[in-house]
This record gives C-alpha cells, sequence and structure tokens, in this order.
C-alpha cells in the first residue's frame, strides 16, 4: 500500500518534470519562432530613431558638412519658432480632425448599408473595397485632373488647386474617398456583433430608429469606434502621399510630414529634418496615449480587447 | 399584398442607396480610365468620358523604358517583400497564436507600435545609413523597410486567423497513425492556407501602395517603383504633365489589385477586421 502510494508521487513527479521540461521547450520555441521578426522590426525602426533623436542634436547640413556640430536643442528652438513649422501643424491638424469626423461619418453610413442591405450584399460589399486598393497616389492623380484646367471634369472656371481653401477641401476629399471602406469594415464588424433581438426588443417598446442607434448600437460597438477612430486619426496625422500629388505643399498646405520630407531629402537638412521627424514621432505618441487614457480604447492585439 | 409591395419599395430604395455607394466607388476609377483613353485632341475637352478612345497613351507608356523598368521594379519588391514578411510572420504568429512564452505580450505591442509609426520619421536615419552601407537607391534598401512595415500587418491578421485553426484535429491525427509531417501537410497546412493567403494579399496592397519611401530612398530608375516614377513623369512645366501617359500607367498598375480584391472580396473582409478588431 505504501509503496504503490510513493509509486504514485514519484510518477506525479515525473510527469511534472515532463511537463515543465514541455514548458521550457515551448517558451523556448516561441522565442526562436519570433526572433526574426523582433530583430527585423528593432532593427529597422528602434535603431533608426535613435540616430533620429542623435543627428536632431547636430548642425547636420549635408551642402555644409564641416559645419556639423553638436548644438544641444537648437534645431528644436529653431523649429519650434518657426512659422512654417506651426502653419504645417495647423494644417495637419485640421486634415486630421475634419477627415477623420467625416470618415466616421460615412464610414458608419456604409458599414450599416453593407450590414443590412437585402439586395446586392455581395456587390455593395465587393466595391467599396475598390478605394482601398487603389494605391493613394493614383487616386490623388484622379482628383489632381479632376480638379485642374483644362482637362478636368469637375473644376468648372476657376483653379481650385491654386487657391488654399479648396486646396485643402480637395486633399480631404481625396484622404476621405480613399479611407471611408476601411473604416466601415472596421465598424461592420462591430455591427455584426450588436444582438438582433436587442434591436428588435427596443423597437416594440416604441424606440425610433434613431434612438435604436443611439442608445443602443453606438454604446455596443464603442470599442469598435474607438479602435476604428485611433488608428484613422495616427494615419491620417502622417498625411504625405496625397498632398504631394495635388498641391506638393504649395499655397500653405504642407503637412508636417511633406515640411520634413522637404528638409530631409530636397533641403537635405538632416538636423532640422530629423528634428521634425522627432516631433512627429512625440506628436503621434500623444494622441495614441490620449486616445488610450481619456477613452480607453482597447489597443488592438491586448488580451482585454477580446 | 401590401406585405409585398412594402418589400418591393424596400428593395428598391435598397437599390438605390447601393447605387449611391457603386458611384462613390467607382467614379475616380473611370475617370482615370477614360483619361487614359482619351486621345491629345479630346484630352482637353474637360468630359467624363472619352469622346472617341483610343489606346495611344498605353502605346507610348510601353515604350517607355522608365516606366517598364519601374512596373518590374514594383512586381520585384513587392513579390519579395511580401514573401519574406509572411514567412518572418507565420513564424511569429503560430508563436503568439498558439504557444506560450515571456515577452509575447511586449512582442504584440511592439507590432502595434511600429504599425502606427511615423514612416517620415524614417526617412532620414535610412537614407544616411543606406548611402552609408551602400544600399541606397537598390531593390535591397526598399524590401528591407516595407519587411518592416509589412510585419505588425502580417502578425496582427495571421494570429487573429490562427488562432481560429481547431488545432485537436493534428493531435486527433496523430492518434489516428498520422506522422508529424502528415498530420501538418495534410491536416493543419490546408487549414492555415487561407489566411496565410488572404494576409499575403494584404501584405502586397500596402507594399504596392508605398510613395514615401519610394521616392526618398531611390535616385535613379534602378529601384524606383511605379507611384514613385508616376510622379516624375514630367514635361517642361506642371501644366505640361503628361496627362494620358499618368492616367495609363495609373490604369496598369491599379487594374490588377482591383480584379485581385474583387475576386477574393470576402476574405479580404475577413482579413482586414480580424486583425484590427480581434487583435
Amino acid at each position: 500500500m505504501s509503496t504503490s502510494v510513493a509509486e504514485q508521487d514519484e510518477g506525479v513527479e515525473i510527469a511534472k518534470r515532463r511537463a515543465s521540461e514541455g514548458k521550457r521547450a515551448e517558451q523556448k520555441l516561441g522565442m526562436m519562432l519570433c526572433a526574426p521578426a523582433v530583430i527585423v522590426m528593432l532593427v529597422v525602426t528602434a535603431y533608426p530613431i535613435l540616430y533620429a533623436i542623435y543627428l536632431s542634436f547636430f548642425r547636420a547640413d549635408l551642402r555644409t558638412p564641416d559645419a556639423n556640430e553638436f548644438i544641444w536643442f537648437e534645431n528644436y528652438v529653431t523649429v519650434l519658432s518657426s512659422p512654417i513649422w506651426w502653419q504645417a501643424f495647423g494644417v495637419t491638424m485640421l486634415i486630421t480632425v475634419v477627415g477623420v469626423t467625416f470618415e466616421l461619418a460615412l464610414g458608419m453610413l456604409l458599414a450599416i448599408v453593407m450590414h443590412r442591405t437585402i439586395v446586392g450584399r455581395g456587390l455593395v460589399r465587393t466595391s467599396a473595397l475598390v478605394p482601398y486598393a487603389i494605391v493613394t497616389v493614383v487616386a490623388a492623380f484622379s482628383w489632381r485632373f479632376a480638379f485642374t484646367q483644362p482637362m478636368g471634369w469637375l473644376v468648372g472656371d476657376g483653379a481650385p488647386l491654386t487657391e488654399r481653401g479648396p486646396s485643402l477641401a480637395i486633399i480631404i476629399l481625396a484622404e476621405v474617398w480613399k479611407t471611408v471602406p476601411f473604416m466601415a469594415l472596421l465598424l461592420m464588424a462591430g455591427l455584426a456583433l450588436v444582438p438582433e433581438d436587442l434591436l428588435k426588443a427596443a423597437s416594440m417598446d416604441g424606440a425610433s430608429p434613431w434612438q435604436r442607434f443611439w442608445k443602443i448600437t453606438v454604446p455596443l460597438i464603442k470599442p469598435s469606434i474607438l479602435v476604428a477612430l485611433l488608428f484613422r486619426t495616427l494615419d491620417t496625422f502622417r498625411v504625405f502621399d496625397n498632398i504631394y500629388v495635388l498641391t506638393s505643399g504649395a499655397n500653405d498646405t504642407s503637412s508636417v510630414s511633406i515640411v520634413a520630407y522637404n528638409n530631409l531629402i530636397r533641403g537635405l537638412n538632416l538636423g532640422i529634418g530629423s528634428t521634425m521627424a522627432v516631433l512627429i514621432f512625440i506628436t503621434i505618441a500623444i494622441i495614441a496615449f490620449l486616445f488610450i487614457k481619456l477613452f480607453g480604447a482597447a489597443a488592438p492585439g491586448e488580451e482585454s480587447s477580446r | 399584398m401590401s406585405a409585398q409591395t412594402e418589400t418591393t419599395g424596400k428593395k428598391f430604395s435598397w437599390a438605390v442607396v447601393n447605387t449611391v455607394v457603386l458611384l462613390y466607388a467607382f467614379i475616380p476609377v473611370v475617370w482615370i480610365i477614360s483619361l487614359s483613353l482619351k486621345g491629345g485632341d479630346t484630352l482637353n475637352d474637360g468630359k467624363f468620358l472619352p469622346g472617341n478612345p483610343t489606346s495611344e497613351a498605353y502605346t507610348t507608356i510601353f515604350k517607355n523604358d522608365d516606366f517598364i523598368r519601374a512596373l518590374i521594379n514594383s512586381i520585384g519588391i513587392c513579390l519579395i517583400s511580401t514573401f519574406v514578411a509572411l514567412v518572418l510572420g507565420t513564424m511569429a504568429a503560430y508563436a503568439i497564436a498558439r504557444l506560450d512564452f515571456p515577452g509575447k505580450r511586449a512582442i504584440v505591442a511592439m507590432a502595434l507600435l511600429i504599425s502606427m509609426f511615423p514612416q517620415i520619421a524614417l526617412v532620414t536615419p535610412l537614407f544616411k545609413i543606406e548611402t552609408a552601407i551602400g544600399i541606397f537607391d537598390t531593390w535591397l534598401g526598399l524590401i528591407i523597410p516595407y519587411i518592416t512595415f509589412a510585419l505588425p500587418l502580417g502578425i496582427y491578421t495571421l494570429s487573429a486567423f490562427f488562432r481560429e485553426i481547431p488545432w485537436e484535429l493534428e493531435k486527433a491525427a496523430k492518434m489516428d497513425g498520422a506522422t508529424p509531417y502528415q498530420a501538418f501537410r495534410k491536416v493543419i497546412a490546408p487549414l492555415a492556407m487561407p489566411g496565410v493567403f488572404t494576409t499575403a494579399i494584404l501584405v502586397f496592397i500596402a507594399c504596392w501602395n508605398d510613395f514615401l519611401f519610394a521616392i526618398s530612398l531611390t535616385s535613379t530608375n534602378r529601384a524606383r517603383t511605379v507611384p514613385a516614377a508616376m510622379s516624375y513623369f514630367t514635361g517642361a512645366t506642371t501644366f505640361e504633365k503628361p496627362v494620358a501617359a499618368v492616367a495609363a500607367a495609373a490604369v496598369i498598375i491599379t487594374i490588377p489589385i482591383v480584379i485581385f480584391v474583387l475576386f477574393f472580396q470576402r476574405r479580404i473582409v475577413a482579413g482586414l477586421t480580424s486583425g484590427a478588431v480581434k487583435g
């Protein structure tokens, strides 16, 4: 009797040891499988961003390579006291806020259409993907030609791309057109999770469609909305392709990315360009932080979001 | 009877709404196709559709060595980037979806950070580093950043797909006498393929769409991709931009992707939403 207990204990011990060996093997395998991807991502992003921070403390102009020197925060002072930077910052904020607002409203409409339509659902979902699939530069050229004399069909008599207001409107239009489908898909995934019974019950109780939307649907799909907003806000803040093609930043329509690009690649002023890059990076980090802290947007991939 | 008319009425209003969606999606596309088909004399008539379609612009563009070269660059660079990102991404996603190991959360968080990273912040350092080690203006010089930005997308989408796979089937197959290789080949691989394939499409589209790296990290047609090359097609002034040629180039790089997307619509929707929402 006692021996069998001892044997049993021994058996349990062996099983435990095997389990922990298995556990260790699993951990090792997991880390090995992730290592290549992690190394690539770290080498290509972490190292360059550190290098950009380093460069931002130097006078580094490729046109005058001999004058390079460590100048502490002078570049930051230069950039942060430059009207060009703040102009671009304002334009970027404007495009982001107005663009994302329209994207959310239209994206929600499109999501509802794709979710509810009783005819041609496949056709609608398929064609809604077209803007997503098109190269941004291609769509931007399409808008540019449409709004340029003499070939444009939307241009009328004026020259909208030579004036600031209309140019900004067209940039926002191009940005919104391209990204509404993506927004709509994210929201549609949320809509699919709203229980149909709940909406029916509310309808029986006399709630209007408008009330049902605001009181039931919106609160239930809030996580999807926040994730979509977070993604799109950060992405729009980086706006570059559309502006480059539509106006090249003429008439004060530059975004921060365009200004940084002009300093880096056209002006070859690496110090100033890197300073702007670092400032853009910091702004994006702040926006993401605010979204996650203030609105409680669950970052995708976090365990809690599922 | 009245219920009948009600559904007919509803169907009709939905048809109207759907038509609006279709117009929304297709008007800019039809317009650029239309421009590419306009001949020299009708190019500037400002009409939405070409009065007298010709394939002149396409003949011109296919005689343009810079464009051909850019097309080869685009296809080669994007295919290689997609392939490498998928191999690395599949390994990592498998580990994230199935295994328990320290640092898993950190990896997911890092991938998220990178997907939100402002690419412009990498342009200078990459420009300097690539010039220093001699890969500026080469395929490799673009493939490296493309892989980096494709990896987070790939890892998210793939790990979401992999979580849905019923892995017990593998064990069941082994119990029925299959070797591990057979179990993988006959059971797991077929279940995983749709996810991998969808991810490949999403990653390829992301690379194909890039413009910023393509204009910043190239200086000649050695590695310049089509979106970048398009912005360099120039006449003497902006007003002399060869509109029809740009339009034709635009159509050529758009149509294959659109057809692909239309064909695999269902999977792409699943891929885009699973990666972003379920994590």
